[in-house]
């Protein structure tokens, strides 16, 4: 069996949460005690019945206030595939929460409310998955039961997503009519909708095709760690790797050949991403935490200047000429600001050119320098060796997400 | 080559969490109970670290009410393996006087569990737990992180966690923190099982179907008769043919009538089962928040 990852945003009253309790529910991984504890969570609160949506929050604030605070894993699976599913908040101020979401999966769902249409946020999502490079996008218009199950209505809605998708790269989209609440298109096909052909959001992410989401082509491992003369360990980031492959160890450019290769003890010919191996070389090269190991006719450049999106969840903003330590998979280096290009102004989704600073959840492009060389391929060849994080110095804190253009 | 399947993916994930659990920090420790979560990732942290030794010593807070199927385990896991195995007791905390016993017909150790595990930390110098945690099990689960950071007291904020980006793990610590781990993040009870089935891994024979003496509470839960657990009025003791979900504390975790052996007779049991693992113990059945309320405090 696979596996399928996805995230969803909506609006706060977009359904967003019934529509996964509905999901949840539906496939059976709502378990009876399960079940009673959401009774009496919803009776507390004056309402009768079952609240759907109490399934998936699950701090007691978000109960109390109603809203999705923090990412929330939630899984499930069907004869096809398992799924992990990544809740996120749907609200601005809770960003780094959502990116975190998007920045695993392949898919991402995102909510409107048929009688809204594309709402600001609604913009926003679809920005933020085509900024992450997700590779399919489904639009669920929801509360079709409220607009009578008429075509018309969303047909209307349909219609200015397609204008505004043209403006955000996102390959496979896939436009939904649903009632989250009466179940209509979430695993069973409406009986109230004929006019719609397609499938139903489940059998949509059963079915989608995600084995190419993954860069099968450039052979990158970062390497974590020793595991004894000549041996050492990693989880391959994309492509695959062979026994008797020629190899360079990169920034410092030592070469050796793969005498053998593990995966979890295993002795494996080959080994492919996304799995974690441990490969023995035929002879000692010097080695460290961070160098990447790559085929020698296949390797990224070394960089110092990287240039890079950026979403900033520092508290104090971001100016350049701030240092902070750069984590790319297990190598580190500190790094330095020297440019700030543009910042995106997430109301009209334009970009402001050299902006004074960036600001909490704030996401712009930079021009980062880098102490020590970094071997990073471009985000969109590559999402697992395109991608790094900011740590604030002071604290500790992961104060960034960021993308190699 | 064959298709990933869903399993090879979360082993993955697991031993590279693992992998950066041993260099990021000075001083780990593996959480060892001698269940299928804490042995399953004993199975994956050999599978990760293997032919070294292992790169953390097993840990195992000992409630003193364990069933001795599962100390019997634990005991042979690690003469197998040849690790290192500490064992803290709650039953020292309580003596020192750093925590005292419940009192009651369903007294449990779950709370002083807590802060023996506290104790352990500062006594050993420990930067980082590792733990069997599931985002499956339970609502509060579902938002940890996989790298969760604790403050001094082991208290989990979660409005101070860092947000993990692409599995970009961030081990850095401030003087006073210390990170809880968490590489099963996201294995359901159902993939530790088919992992256990895939790899063939021995388990306490508590997990499969044996006969056994049981106190039917009042609410319809079986416990196992033990001298920790004073019969009640309105409680009978039968035997019956039953196996356990979890094997922690015999005073919380209940058993359920069985016929299952084999690890698949489990599997099927388990994919047709109509109550959570968690709905089986009874500590998670205090309040509606008594997992949030427990991690807030230090707990896993």
């Amino acid at each position: 069996m696979d596996l399928l990852r996805f995230a969803t945003a909506g609006n706060v009253d977009d359904g967003k949460s019934t529509l996964i309790g509905r999901l949840l529910h539906d496939c059976r991984a709502l378990l009876d005690d399960q079940l009673d504890s959401l009774r009496r969570a919803s009776n507390r609160l004056g309402e009768e019945g079952l609240n759907l949506a109490f399934a998936t929050d699950g701090l007691r604030a978000e109960r109390a206030q109603n809203i999705t605070i923090d990412v929330a894993y939630r899984f499930f699976s069907t004869g096809k595939r398992r799924f992990i599913l990544a809740d996120c908040p749907g609200h601005l101020g809770y960003l780094p929460n959502m990116v975190t979401g998007l920045s695993t999966a392949n898919l991402a769902v995102v909510l409107v409310d048929v009688r809204h249409g594309l709402v600001e946020q609604t913009r926003r999502h679809c920005f933020l998955a085509s900024l992450f490079r997700i590779s399919h996008l489904v639009l669920c218009v929801n509360k079709m039961d409220l607009v009578d199950f008429a075509q018309s209505a969303f047909s209307e809605v349909r219609e200015q997503f397609e204008a505004f998708s043209q403006k955000v790269a996102i390959h496979d989209v896939t436009v939904i009519p649903m009632s989250a609440k009466l179940g209509d298109n979430v695993v069973e096909r409406s009986a109230t909708m004929p006019w719609y052909p397609g499938p139903p959001l489940l059998r949509h992410l059963e079915n989608v095709h995600i084995a190419s989401d993954i860069n099968q082509v450039d052979c990158r491992l970062p390497v974590q760690i020793s595991l004894g003369p000549r041996t050492w360990a990693g989880r391959l980031a994309s492509g695959h790797l062979c026994v008797g492959d020629e190899v360079a160890l990169l920034p410092g450019g030592a070469r050796a050949a793969v005498a053998g290769l593990t995966v979890a003890c295993r002795a494996v010919a080959e080994a492919r991403a996304p799995l974690s191996v441990a490969v023995e070389l035929d002879h000692d090269v010097d080695i460290r935490r961070g160098d990447l190991l790559v085929r020698v006719h296949n390797r990224p450049d070394l960089r110092d200047d990287v240039d890079a999106m950026v979403c900033w969840f520092g508290a104090e903003p971001l100016v350049a000429g701030r240092n902070l330590r750069l984590l790319h998979g297990p190598r580190q280096t500190r790094a330095t600001v020297s440019r700030l290009d543009y910042r995106f102004d997430m109301q009209t989704l334009s970009r402001e050119i050299n902006p004074p600073a960036l600001c909490l959840n704030d996401i712009g492009r930079i021009q980062l320098r880098a102490d020590q060389p970094l071997c990073p391929d471009r985000y969109q060849d590559n999402r697992a060796t395109g991608s790094f994080v900011l740590v604030d110095e002071a604290n500790n804190r992961t104060v960034a997400a960021c993308m190699v253009r | 080559m064959t298709a990933l399947t869903h399993l090879d993916l979360l082993e993955a994930e697991a031993i590279y969490v693992l992998r950066e659990t041993a260099a990021w920090f000075k001083r780990p420790a593996l959480l060892f109970s001698g269940g299928k979560d804490s042995l399953c990732m004993v199975a994956l942290a050999l599978r990760g670290f293997r032919p070294g030794r292992l790169p953390f010593p097993l840990l195992h807070i000992d409630t003193g009410h364990n069933f001795p199927e599962t100390l019997e385990f634990r005991d042979r896991l690690v003469a197998d393996i040849g690790e290192e195995l500490l064992v803290r007791r709650v039953q020292d905390t309580v003596d020192a006087g750093h925590a005292r016993d419940e009192v009651g017909p369903k007294a449990s150790r779950n709370l002083q569990q807590t802060i023996t595990l506290l104790d352990s930390v500062r006594e050993l110098g420990l930067d980082a737990l590792i733990g069997g945690g599931r985002r499956d099990e339970e609502k509060a689960r579902a938002k940890e992180r996989i790298f969760s950071l604790r403050k001094d007291a082991g208290g989990w904020d979660p409005h101070r966690q860092r947000p993990e980006f692409w599995l970009q793990l961030n081990g850095a610590l401030c003087p006073g923190e210390h990170m809880r781990v968490f590489p099963l993040s996201n294995w359901t009870e159902l993939d530790v099982w088919q992992y256990i089935g895939r790899e063939r891994l021995d388990i306490p024979a508590l997990y499969r179907a044996h006969r056994r003496r049981c106190l039917r509470t009042r609410a319809g839960v079986l416990l196992a008769e033990s001298p920790h657990l004073a019969v009640e009025e309105g409680e009978t003791v039968e035997e019956l043919r039953v196996r356990f979900r979890t094997v922690g504390d015999m005073t919380c975790s209940a058993a359920m009538e069985s016929g299952a052996i084999s690890v698949d007779e489990i599997i099927d049991e388990i994919a047709a089962a109509r109550t959570s693992e968690r709905g089986l113990r009874m500590d998670d059945r205090r309040s509606e928040a008594a997992m949030e309320e427990r991690k807030t405090e230090g707990y896993f």
